[in-house]
Formats: C-alpha cells, sequence, structure tokens
C-alpha cells in the first residue's frame, strides 16, 4: 500500500496551481468510507533527493506507527533539487484495533474522553469524535516515546520554571496512570471501574484528579490529568488524518474552516461569518463519494 | 580522525538567513563558498505545500520543522544560584532547523529599531541622568548607527518584499505610517496587507485616543512581487498557518522563497546538508580560523579548510560554538569580565484578551504579520521620567492566527473540560480576539551564557546553559504598556477584557518569542564585545558572525529579523568591499 503526492509547479504570476495530494485511490475512498482497515496505515517515503525524513512500515495487521530516521548528509550544488512525488507527507490514521491501549485501558479512556468533552445537543463527544483513537495512536507513535526530547540523565526536580524533568515517556506516563486510577477507583468503589461509575460520579473523580485531591499510587494525579485533558483537546481540534476530530466535529463546533489556505476575498468581509464548511487535509467526506 | 577536504574561501555555518545572504553575496562576489547546515533540506514544494501545511498538530504542537531537543538543546535556570536542568522539550522559544533555519517558520514581522535605540546608553544618560538606569543593567551603545544601517535595512526589505506604509521618507513624514520609525529611503516594495475586524476596531479606539496606528510592517506580501535577485513571490492568502509553519504560497519571505533558488544557480557555491560543525578550527597563533571541522549522518568527521569563516548559526548556537571553539574570553558575572555568553537578552511580551460578543471576527483569516499597531510607548518614544523604567515596546491587534488546538479563548472562570467548556467553547471562538504589547528586554549582569558543567549534546559537548530572569525595569514596564493597551482595548467596548501584563519569574515552559539575543555581542570596545562594527572577530579577524541576534547588545522593543537582515547585508560590504582588499582587522 503506498501513495505518492504530485505537485504541480507554480505559475508565478500570482496565482498558484497545485495538484492536491494524490493518494492512492483504494485508501482515499478507504478513510472516508470507514471500511474494515487495520492498524495504522502509513506511507512510504520514496524520497529519491532524500527530501523526507520519515520512514514508514506497512503492513495489514496492527502495528506500530515507527518513525525512523534516515537522514543522510548531502551535497547541493549547481541547481535546486527536484524531484516529482517527492513530499514529506504526514501519517495517516485509519480506524481498526487499538494499536497501544489493552481493550481495558481503551474502555477506560474512551469513558473519560466523553466526560472531558460530553457529547451534547452541540455535536458529538470526545469518543464519538475519536479523541480514544487519536490518544493510542499517539502514544504509539513519535510523541508516545519521547522521539526527539533530551532524555539523557541525570534527571533531577527543578523548579516549574524549567520545564518536565522525568524519564518517562508518555507512553509509560499513560499505562501506570491508567493502572494506578483503575487501582483507586477499585478500591474506593467495591471494584468498579471508571465506566461503570455514573457520569456525575466519574465527572467528581475527574475533577479530584484535576485538583491533585486524588493520590495515585506512584503517579501524580494532577499531572495525569492534565496530561489527559491536553491530548483530548488536541484529538478532539487537530486534523482528523489523526483519528479524531472525526467527520471535523471540533472544527464544525466553533466554526473553524480547517485547512483551508485563501482567505483573499474574505479579509475585509467585516461582521459576516464566513460561509464555507471546515475541509481537512484529505477533504471532505463528501468529496470522496461523488468521487 | 577528521578527514581533509580541499580548502574553500569561504565556509558558512548554517544555512538560514544571515548565512544564504552571504553565500549569495560573497559567492556572487567570486568567491568559492561552502555551507555547511546541521539540519535537512527544506524547500516549499516538498516540505510544506498547501496541500498539508495547514495541519496544527504537526507543525504547531508536535513542531515538525524545529531543532529537536535530541540534537541540541541548551540547560536553563532563572538565577545562578540555582542548579540549571536541561530543556528536555522546547517550548518556551524554538530555535529552528534546517536550511531556511528560523527564516522558515517566523511571522514576518519587519522591524527596524529606532535611531535611539543605536545609541541607547548615551542617549538615555544625556536624557535622564546616569541615574535613571539601574546599576546591574549592562545596555551599550551599539557600534554602528542608524544612519550606517539604513541603506541595509532598505536592501533586506527589498529581498524580502516587504508590505508596509512609511511614516517617515528622507526626514518627511507620511501620513499613515508609524510617525515614530527613523528616516526610510524609499516606501516599502509593496502596500500594506489588508485588515480584519478586529485590527480595524483597534485602530479606531486607538485614534480616537489620540494614538497614531499604522499597519504592520509584513513579510507576507499583499501581492506578487519580484526581488532583486529576480525571484518571483505570491500575494498572501491570509491562511493563518504563519508562524511555526513553512508557507506553501511562496508569500512570507524566507531563504526558501527570497534567496535559494538564485544561489542554488551559482556554480561557485555547495550547500551540505546534516552535517553539523563541531568546532572552528585555529591556527597555532589562535588568531586565524583555519575552518571548521563538522561531522555527517555516519559519524564521519570531516575538516573543512577556509580562508574565512562565516558563523551563521541561530543566535543561542552562535554563543556555544564561540565558547567550544575557545575563541574571546567566556563572561563571568562574578567579575564582569570577558564577553563571550554577555548580554543575553529576550523580549518582555504581553496581552490584552477581549470578548467582543456582537463582532463576528472570523479570527482564523490571519497572517503573521497582519495587523494594526502603534509605536507611541517604543524605546524613547515616550517620556520615562518618573516612571521608574527605561524601554517600551510597540503594541496593537496583529492576532497571528485562531488554529484551535492552540487558540481557543473562553471566558475567565469557564471550566477546563466538561459541558460548561465545550458550550463557552463554541460559543466565544468567532467572537475573541487578543491584543499584545511586545516590548524591549534590556541586559543585564546576571544574565548570560555559559557552558553547562553537568550535561552533554549527542556529539559528547557541552550543553549552553542560559541563566535569565526578567528584571524590575522590564516588569514595570510592561505593567505600563499593558495599562496603555487596556485603556485602547476598553475604548472597543469589549463584552469582557482582562490584561495580562508580563510577570517573573521567566518560565521557559511558556512560549513567548524566539528572539534570543546577545551572547556575541558587537560594539566599540574589545572588552564589551566580542565582534566589532563589521561583525567581526576581535580576536580572529578571518571570522565573522554577520548578524546573527546573538551581536545585539540587548534586545528592543522590536522584532529582530530586519535588523539581522540588514547586519547581514552590512557585514557582507565590509567583507567584499574592504576585508578582501586588506585581510586583517577591519578596526
Amino acid at each position: 500500500m503506498g501513495c505518492l503526492a504530485r505537485f504541480k509547479n507554480l505559475n508565478f504570476d500570482g496565482t498558484f496551481a497545485f495538484d492536491l495530494l494524490w493518494f492512492g485511490k483504494s485508501a482515499l475512498i478507504n478513510l472516508h468510507r470507514g471500511p474494515k482497515a487495520f492498524g495504522v496505515w502509513v506511507m512510504e517515503s520514496k524520497a529519491p533527493l532524500c527530501l523526507s525524513r520519515r520512514s514508514f512500515l506497512a503492513s495489514t495487521t496492527a502495528l506500530l506507527a515507527t518513525s525512523v530516521s534516515v537522514v543522510h548528509a548531502r551535497t547541493f550544488h549547481q541547481g535546486m533539487p527536484w524531484a516529482p512525488g517527492a513530499a514529506d507527507l504526514p501519517p495517516l490514521t485509519r480506524p481498526g484495533p487499538w494499536v497501544f491501549f489493552t481493550a481495558d485501558e481503551a474502555a477506560t479512556i474512551e469513558a473519560i474522553v466523553d466526560r472531558l468533552i460530553p457529547p451534547d445537543d452541540r455535536g458529538p463527544g470526545g469518543k464519538d469524535a475519536g479523541c480514544a483513537v487519536f490518544i493510542d495512536r499517539q502514544l504509539a507513535g513519535p510523541y508516545g516515546h519521547s522521539e526527539g526530547l533530551y532524555t539523557r540523565p541525570p534527571f533531577m526536580p527543578g523548579s516549574s520554571t524549567q520545564g518536565y524533568q522525568n524519564p518517562d515517556s508518555p507512553a509509560g506516563r499513560y499505562r501506570n496512570g491508567l493502572k494506578a486510577l483503575a487501582d483507586h477507583i477499585g478500591e474506593s468503589n467495591g471494584g468498579k471501574k471508571f465506566r461503570e461509575l455514573t457520569a456525575s460520579d466519574q465527572d467528581k473523580l475527574l475533577s479530584n484528579l484535576e485538583n491533585g485531591s486524588i493520590k495515585l499510587k506512584d503517579v501524580e494525579a494532577k499531572a495525569f490529568f492534565a496530561m489527559l485533558l491536553q491530548d483530548t483537546q488536541q484529538g478532539f481540534f487537530a486534523d482528523p488524518i489523526y483519528g479524531g476530530n472525526r467527520d471535523m466535529v471540533g472544527w464544525k463546533l466553533i466554526g473553524f474552516p480547517g485547512a483551508r489556505y485563501d482567505y483573499r476575498d474574505w479579509v475585509e468581509r467585516h461582521n459576516e461569518p464566513y460561509p464555507l464548511p471546515p475541509v481537512g487535509i484529505m477533504g471532505r467526506a463528501d468529496w470522496a463519494a461523488k468521487g | 580522525m577528521a578527514r581533509k577536504l580541499p580548502s574553500k574561501n569561504v565556509v558558512v555555518i548554517g544555512l538560514g538567513w544571515t548565512g544564504s545572504i552571504l553565500s549569495y553575496e560573497l559567492a556572487k562576489a567570486g568567491l568559492d563558498v561552502v555551507a555547511i547546515e546541521r539540519g535537512p533540506w527544506r524547500d516549499t514544494a516538498t516540505d510544506f505545500p498547501p496541500s498539508y501545511a495547514q495541519d496544527e498538530l504537526r507543525y504547531a504542537v508536535r513542531l515538525d520543522l524545529f531543532l529537536r531537543p535530541a540534537q541540541e538543546t541548551l540547560t536553563f535556570r532563572n538565577k545562578a544560584d540555582q542548579t540549571a536542568l536541561p530543556i528536555r522539550n522546547f517550548s518556551g522559544f524554538l530555535p529552528g532547523n534546517g536550511v531556511g533555519g528560523a527564516g522558515i517558520h517566523w511571522n514576518g514581522q519587519t522591524w527596524r529599531f529606532l535611531p535611539t535605540d543605536f545609541r541607547l546608553r548615551s542617549h538615555l544618560t544625556e536624557r535622564y541622568g546616569a541615574d535613571m538606569l539601574p546599576s546591574d543593567m549592562t545596555i551599550q551603545d551599539w557600534p554602528v548607527s542608524y544612519d550606517d544601517l539604513e541603506p541595509y535595512y532598505d536592501r533586506f526589505e527589498k529581498l524580502c518584499g516587504t508590505s508596509g506604509k512609511a511614516g517617515n521618507i528622507k526626514g518627511t513624514k507620511q501620513a499613515g505610517g508609524n510617525p515614530f520609525e527613523g528616516w526610510r529611503s524609499s516606501e516599502y516594495p509593496t502596500p500594506p496587507l489588508k485588515q480584519g475586524l478586529g485590527a480595524t476596531l483597534f485602530a479606531d479606539a486607538a485614534r480616537k485616543l489620540g494614538h497614531s496606528p499604522f499597519p504592520q510592517p509584513a513579510s507576507n506580501l499583499s501581492e506578487a512581487y519580484t526581488n532583486p535577485l529576480g525571484i518571483r513571490m505570491g500575494q498572501c492568502s491570509y491562511c493563518g498557518f504563519c508562524e511555526r509553519f513553512g508557507c506553501g504560497n511562496y508569500s512570507k519571505a524566507s531563504p526558501q522563497t527570497c534567496v535559494l533558488p538564485a544561489l542554488l544557480r551559482l556554480p561557485n557555491f555547495t550547500a551540505q546538508t546534516e552535517s553539523e560543525v563541531l568546532k572552528i578550527n585555529l591556527d597555532s597563533t589562535g588568531k586565524r580560523a583555519t575552518g571548521v571541522t563538522y561531522v555527517d549522518t555516519s559519524g564521519n568527521e570531516w575538516e573543512q579548510p577556509a580562508d574565512i569563516v562565516l558563523l551563521c548559526a541561530f543566535s543561542l548556537f552562535n554563543v556555544q560554538l564561540m565558547l567550544v571553539s575557545g575563541i574571546g574570553q567566556p563572561y563571568d558575572p562574578a567579575s564582569g569580565q570577558g564577553v563571550v555568553g554577555r548580554n543575553y537578552a529576550y523580549q518582555t511580551t504581553s496581552s490584552v484578551s477581549l470578548i467582543l460578543k456582537d463582532k463576528v471576527l472570523n479570527p482564523f483569516i490571519a497572517t503573521g504579520a497582519h495587523g494594526m499597531m502603534i509605536d507611541d510607548y517604543n524605546g524613547d518614544n515616550f517620556d520615562h521620567t518618573n516612571l521608574g523604567f527605561v524601554g517600551g515596546g510597540y503594541m496593537g491587534a496583529g492576532q497571528t492566527n485562531a488554529r484551535p488546538i492552540q487558540t481557543r479563548p473562553v471566558p475567565k472562570g469557564t471550566p477546563k473540560w466538561g459541558a460548561e467548556w465545550k458550550k463557552a467553547t463554541a460559543e466565544t471562538y468567532q467572537h475573541a480576539f487578543s491584543l499584545s504589547t511586545h516590548g524591549s528586554s534590556y541586559s543585564y549582569r546576571d544574565c548570560w551564557l555559559d557552558l553547562d558543567p553537568t550535561y552533554k549534546d549527542r556529539l559528547g559537548r557541552p550543553l549552553m546553559r542560559m541563566t535569565f530572569d526578567f528584571h524590575e525595569n522590564e516588569l514595570k514596564m510592561s505593567a505600563y504598556l499593558t495599562e496603555r493597551l487596556a485603556e485602547i482595548a476598553k475604548a472597543m467596548n469589549p463584552t469582557e477584557m482582562q490584561a495580562n501584563p508580563r510577570k517573573g519569574p521567566y518560565d521557559s515552559t511558556i512560549y513567548q518569542t524566539t528572539h534570543n539575543t546577545g551572547g556575541t555581542v558587537m560594539g566599540a570596545d574589545p572588552k564589551t564585545s566580542v565582534l566589532n562594527r563589521y561583525c567581526q572577530s576581535w580576536d580572529v579577524h578571518n571570522l565573522f558572525i554577520p548578524g546573527g541576534a546573538s551581536v545585539f547588545p540587548q534586545n528592543h522593543g522590536y522584532n529582530p529579523t530586519d535588523t539581522v537582515g540588514a547586519l547581514a547585508y552590512w557585514t557582507s560590504d565590509a567583507i567584499t568591499q574592504r576585508y578582501l582588499k586588506n585581510p586583517g582587522p577591519l578596526v
């Protein structure tokens, strides 16, 4: 399964003619019609001129999205490098089995994201928006493993102005945090799980995590909650290619038009709501249906 | 053991704004130039085309175009009695990475410093007396004047195609421009950008209160433009993905859109990417650089001999390379002696957030540098007598985006999650707006850069250590400016407003700006500067740091890039017109 991106060159008369990304047809349709797909759909970078730094492995079973560094020192001389189809494409997330979470962890996360962003008459909540899928895929990828961060010892506690000083990666923090949370709930609620509590008990518990009044074993409750909330909201408002913001529900909620890039006709139309619906990097579902 | 390459006339360390300008000018002058860049090659069509450049998670949150801390970072502390700890994930400021450097992800704000900024200490002492300045404030005059640099500001703005309205052409005030700015030899290359509702309301309110609003000078172009290198740029489309992003539209000035296509055509220029300079090599006298040693991605070390070495990395890493190469005396805050790492400064920013319930603002229609500003409270444009501080900044309505992961205002007191949060977020997004101040950060004896005693980078070199905190002068300045801004905000009749003056201590986890300045300061006296007025090392005459913000003696109330670009051209003229004829100290 592969993908290509093609770009027309630019008309330097102030206008631009771009071919949008051209993905394998089945992938494009699959993404929007949501059939049974597996794992994380990832693209292979061709990069004959090493213009891409991402290399991805693909499989039809559940897999880890692993970003492999393939950089090489290169020399550029006498002309701009150019090759058709060379691009540093974003990864694509597809529905399917959990990649990072266990089934039990995922059920808890889905219940949590649906309280952080509850469904209401304005639109879906965190669960139906795919926030748990988003977090799952992020934790399985570079973010989950602190890729690119400075992780050399020694680790010493510092002031809050010095930032995070802990060797644990986000993936590890989720694993430990969810376990500690499950243990806490089990002990204080007669063996129940988070998802078995009433909505108001769930909210109470989350509030107590937020304000730090709950003590979790070996896990700082406040920091764990802050990370959960940050990642949930990121999933709700990030481009749908990452698995959350499904059908652009986050953008529709607030009126953000998404990955558009030309508002020239609208800058000076003051006090008029921008009328066009949002569009994601992969377009919109209705585009694929027409195609 | 490093393998030795054939010698070049010029080796350039880092291919961002200053590296690409110097490479072009010196190659054009006939020199054989090689630029060594630690990051990857980047180009518009392949790295940030408009088909997927509008990806907030990837570029603004995961910081795809930026330097990875695993590659290089620094340690930080507020005060000398703390242990500095590594910045494990950049968030307070974001150094760039790769060809184009910070010139890719900047916002395009293109401001000149004030004529009085260039003789700051002399000017303030003359006007208010020496007692006005705190005893530990180490500000100093620049070794160049505004008049010296004016032609070079003009040249950089023409390279970028900057959009704006002049306020002073050759001494004659121009209606609609910034009445406080220094003289300009010509109008901006392109007219001002269009303004949205928020900026228009701000300008009306500011005018009503007697201020002089004008469009912010922007290198996101209001119309298509061909620069003097023959490179064509496009009209900005106000997509709202500017800072932290590359421009897929060829509208934001960057090395990619303004220099590289012309530079890469010159047969006597070569770029070497993903190759990190380990150190600048000196001869046995220590007074002449012989070239650089760099390591490629396979771990092979290479020695690149050259007649001239140009240090063009990001400002913080210019300082690090000087320190690890043992060039210049490191600064010691205890004695006040030494120069390398001295006078590190930053920027003092603040904001006033507004909700205008009855207005539809479409805040996502934006560019990095549009908006309306006032300069009434910058530098010494206003009387500081009895204010208890010096310095100032510009302020106004320049909201750069409303990308919803990071820009999602809600009324004060709203819960951070749950049903109420969701409702408030939905109801506020279209009606919220932010005004900001962009203030000076003067230099102090106890704010400096040196090498960390504990932490090392992946190549085994000590990380740089930053010791920095806001001082009372800057916090008072921010409080005063934010009050003035709040007065204008109030005149916009907001439903709700909140003033957020800058408070200490400096927090390295909260993004403020990437305007890290100083550390290899230019000056008239080798005891208080690393470089002379031609950005030439006092100690090693064939080493120049041509205008990175590390050469600023302190930071003024403006974004640094226009001055960085002007100094790059200033230095390149000094090299081609003076140094090449008679290589040696120019002062």
